[in-house]
């Protein structure tokens, strides 16, 4: 279709330079986690835990405890506190290594963060099988937005790939149903050594709004063992390319101790 | 009811009333049963008929058991194998009485069955037995190739052929509903925008909508405006994903190419106006949560787009290779759509002229030049179509409220009374949507009810698909546009 090829030619490139350039990463706008700003927070509030519709903040003997791998990124505690203590953001960036980096803590960094020398020879060839675990299909489409000329994932040597056994990743989503546990199980099976798990969007990391009642479980929680988490709701096309790019020691983890370059 | 009229029918009279709505030409819309605190489950039929904006909700009381409506009425047949599953209400004399949502053994206690101590039991579904040694049987799914959501299909077919197709859905099943129950109804919303994420704004707003009925409160105008707005660019992203994902069907790679970055463009003008890539985190019950500023960019970003898309589709209109792939493609009879009750561009494409934002209209619908584009035909090609009519449909209605748009108050206190109930509406990207809410004595939300699109058109696409050949199954899925996580729940 000569139509085609010349429009397609006539049309240049549509790529973004990001990563390599910095800003380009088309998410202007996007509100991200809550930030936490204890020296604002206002003794005996609590409003903000009351709201919240997932628990990722419980008050705890005056203090607060702020579990991002729980926020479902509603911005109901930015609306409710009166002090800007949860404030909104654009903290999207959230892909770490250990669940517990996705905990508030006031120690920021303190996991030396190891590098993992079996992952080399995948650096510039990743394969990932997805599986939908129950998801609301945000996390989908914003998988399937990866592949679209703005991100183009292929140019960073990571590829979907459609059978279990060609694939080094299982990339997760979804607060894992009843009935897609055992087609869970048998995708994790069937993959070859060495192999890796990723839980993305907040179902996936701790189960989400619907966790734990009678159809779902809390997200691979418990499940299968997870090397990288990526809560969002959903995590943006962005936030999947870093994540996935810091999994590869291709780019560095930005959130320790629950905060961004903490 | 703030938009719907009660009607009590005893068990008896049931019967007489679905044959009345069926000869009427009216429409039942959807059911669904609850509990009131300390009685009986009650069964509601939501109907309507094309003479009157209001719908016509029929209560039966002390429904254990009722005469199934599926006969006359077949859309009713997975409503009710749905209360049979998950409110225990019996209907006799049901033309397929398996279950739909749970396996055998499943309840819906909460047992915390995904923690991996309860493996589901994963029973088979019914499939009809097939004897014959050339007719061979395909299972596909759940987990498919590519980036998709999970549902199993079944193909019998000899060669190319198909003979029989059986779709097994709800995989899914999260318990959407009951994720509502005990919540404080204003902020329920977000619960109503994580059921299916590319509807999320559909949800948002037919939740509001059932809310603000139980409430009786008036939502203020620039709210009401703003509301269109969004439920305009909900609709853009998902046509001009539909588009790049059709394409992809067809193997028309640019074409496939340039949908999808269109449809990256209007998810990230979503971003910039709401903070979020598919809107959510903007409604409440009673107008917005935050005020939105269109300014002047977004009115010319919207038109920088209908320019490409207008290109787009010139270019698609004269690929052969893409149309004759859809001519024909996936037939949908008239008659079918609407015995089973296909919603949205499906039915549209099919002859029937219904829209929830003209035939029963919210926001501010009724004040907008509205044009609801059907077509005959009932093929891919058709559906296509539809889709692209209302893709330049929304541009026209999207400038009007920009222009219109006079600054305002944005919120209206909203708190339904104890007790109180609703019903709220949406025509979204896929079709009809409806939340039903029943709000407990305590003021917190007893029951939700959601009726989607999918749930619908899921219901009504396998009869496209026996009789067909394989190589057309992926181009007529793709015509549709279904989701599962709307449709599971
Ligand atoms: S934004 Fe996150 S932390 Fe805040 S209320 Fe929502 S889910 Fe909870």
């Amino acid at each position: 279709m000569a139509l085609w090829t010349l429009f397609g030619l006539a049309s240049g490139k549509a790529t973004t330079s990001w990563p390599r350039e910095a800003g380009k990463d088309g998410q202007d706008g996007v509100l991200g986690m809550p930030r936490y700003n204890p020296d604002a927070c206002q003794e005996g509030c609590e409003e903000c835990a009351a709201v919240c519709p997932t628990q990722a903040i419980e008050a705890r003997e005056g203090a607060l405890a702020v579990d991002y791998g729980r926020c479902i990124v509603c911005q109901l505690c930015t609306e409710v506190c009166p002090t800007g203590a949860m404030e909104s953001s654009a903290d999207w960036a959230f892909g770490v290594r250990d669940r517990t980096d996705l905990v508030w803590s006031d120690s920021g960094a303190r996991n030396p963060v190891a590098s993992h020398a079996d992952r080399r020879p995948f650096r510039r060839s990743l394969h990932i099988r997805h599986v939908d675990a129950g998801s609301c299909n945000g996390c989908e489409s914003e998988l399937q937005a990866l592949n679209n000329p703005y991100y183009n994932l292929h140019r960073l040597g990571i590829f979907f790939t459609p059978s279990p056994r060609f694939a080094d990743l299982l990339l997760v989503t979804g607060p894992v149903t009843s009935a897609m546990y055992e087609p869970l199980k048998a995708a994790y099976d069937a993959m070859p050594e060495p192999r890796w798990v990723m839980a993305v969007g907040t179902c996936a990391v701790s189960g989400g709004i619907a966790g734990g009642n009678y159809a779902c479980g809390h997200g691979l929680e418990g499940i299968l063992p997870v090397d990288l988490y990526l809560p969002g709701c959903p995590p943006n096309p962005a936030a999947i390319m870093e994540a996935l790019l810091m999994f590869l020691d291709r780019a560095p983890q930005r959130v320790k101790g629950g905060q961004i370059g903490g | 009811m703030i938009g719907a009229q009660i009607k009590r029918l005893t068990h008896e009279q049931l019967q007489e009333a679905a044959k009345m709505l069926q000869t009427s030409g009216g429409r039942m819309q959807f059911a669904y049963a609850w509990s009131p605190t300390g009685r009986e489950p009650e069964v509601r039929y939501v109907t309507s008929n094309s003479k009157q904006a209001d719908f016509e909700i029929w209560i039966v009381s002390d429904a254990r058991e009722l005469p199934s409506l599926a006969p006359t009425l077949p859309l009713l047949s997975w409503y009710e194998r749905e209360m049979m599953d998950l409110q225990g209400v019996q209907f006799t004399g049901h033309p397929e009485p398996y279950p739909l949502i749970l396996r055998p053994n499943d309840s819906t206690h909460i047992n915390g069955s995904g923690d991996g101590s309860h493996p589901p039991s994963n029973g088979r579904p019914h499939l009809p037995d097939i004897d014959a040694s050339d007719v061979q049987q395909l299972p596909f799914g759940p987990v498919r190739a590519d980036v998709l959501e999970s549902a199993e299909f079944t193909f019998f077919y000899v060669g190319e052929h198909i003979i029989h197709y059986q779709p097994r859905l709800f995989f899914k099943h999260r318990g959407m509903e009951m994720c509502f129950e005990g919540a404080d109804p204003r902020r329920a919303t977000v619960v109503a925008e994580r059921v299916s994420a590319v509807g999320s704004l559909g949800h948002a707003l037919a939740y509001c909508g059932a809310i603000e009925a139980a409430a009786g409160c008036e939502v203020p105008v620039r709210a009401k405006a703003l509301r269109v707005l969004l439920a305009e660019l909900e609709r853009l992203y998902n046509h001009l994903h539909y588009l790049g994902h059709l394409c992809h069907t067809t193997t028309l790679k640019v074409g496939e190419a340039q949908g999808k970055l269109l449809e990256e463009t209007a998810k990230q003008l979503n971003a910039r106006l709401t903070g979020s890539r598919f809107l959510r985190n903007v409604l409440a019950p009673g107008g917005l949560r935050r005020d939105l500023d269109p300014g002047r960019w977004l009115g010319d970003a919207l038109e920088n787009l209908r320019e490409e898309f207008v290109a787009y589709v010139n270019r698609l209109e004269n690929s052969e290779s893409h149309l004759d792939r859809l001519m024909t493609t996936g037939l949908l009879p008239e008659k079918i759509a609407f015995d089973q009750g296909a919603t949205g561009p499906i039915e549209r494409a099919s002859g029937l002229d219904r829209d929830l934002r003209r035939d029963h209209p919210y926001a501010l619908y009724a004040d907008l030049p509205l044009t609801v584009p059907t077509l005959k035909d009932g093929d891919a090609y058709a559906r296509e179509r539809v889709r692209i009519a209302e893709v330049e449909a929304a541009f026209v209605l999207c400038q009007r409220i920009l222009l219109l748009l006079e600054s305002g108050p944005i919120h209206a206190d909203c708190v339904p009374p104890p007790l109180s109930e609703g019903l709220g509406w949406a025509e979204g990207p896929r079709g009809s949507l409806f939340y039903a809410v029943h709000v407990g004595a305590d003021g917190r939300l007893a029951r939700v009810k959601i009726k989607s699109p999918s749930f619908s058109n899921w219901r009504a696409f396998p009869f496209t698909v026996h009789d067909t050949n394989m190589m057309d199954y992926a181009i007529n899925e793709a015509s549709f546009g279904l989701t599962m996580a709307g449709c599971d729940r």
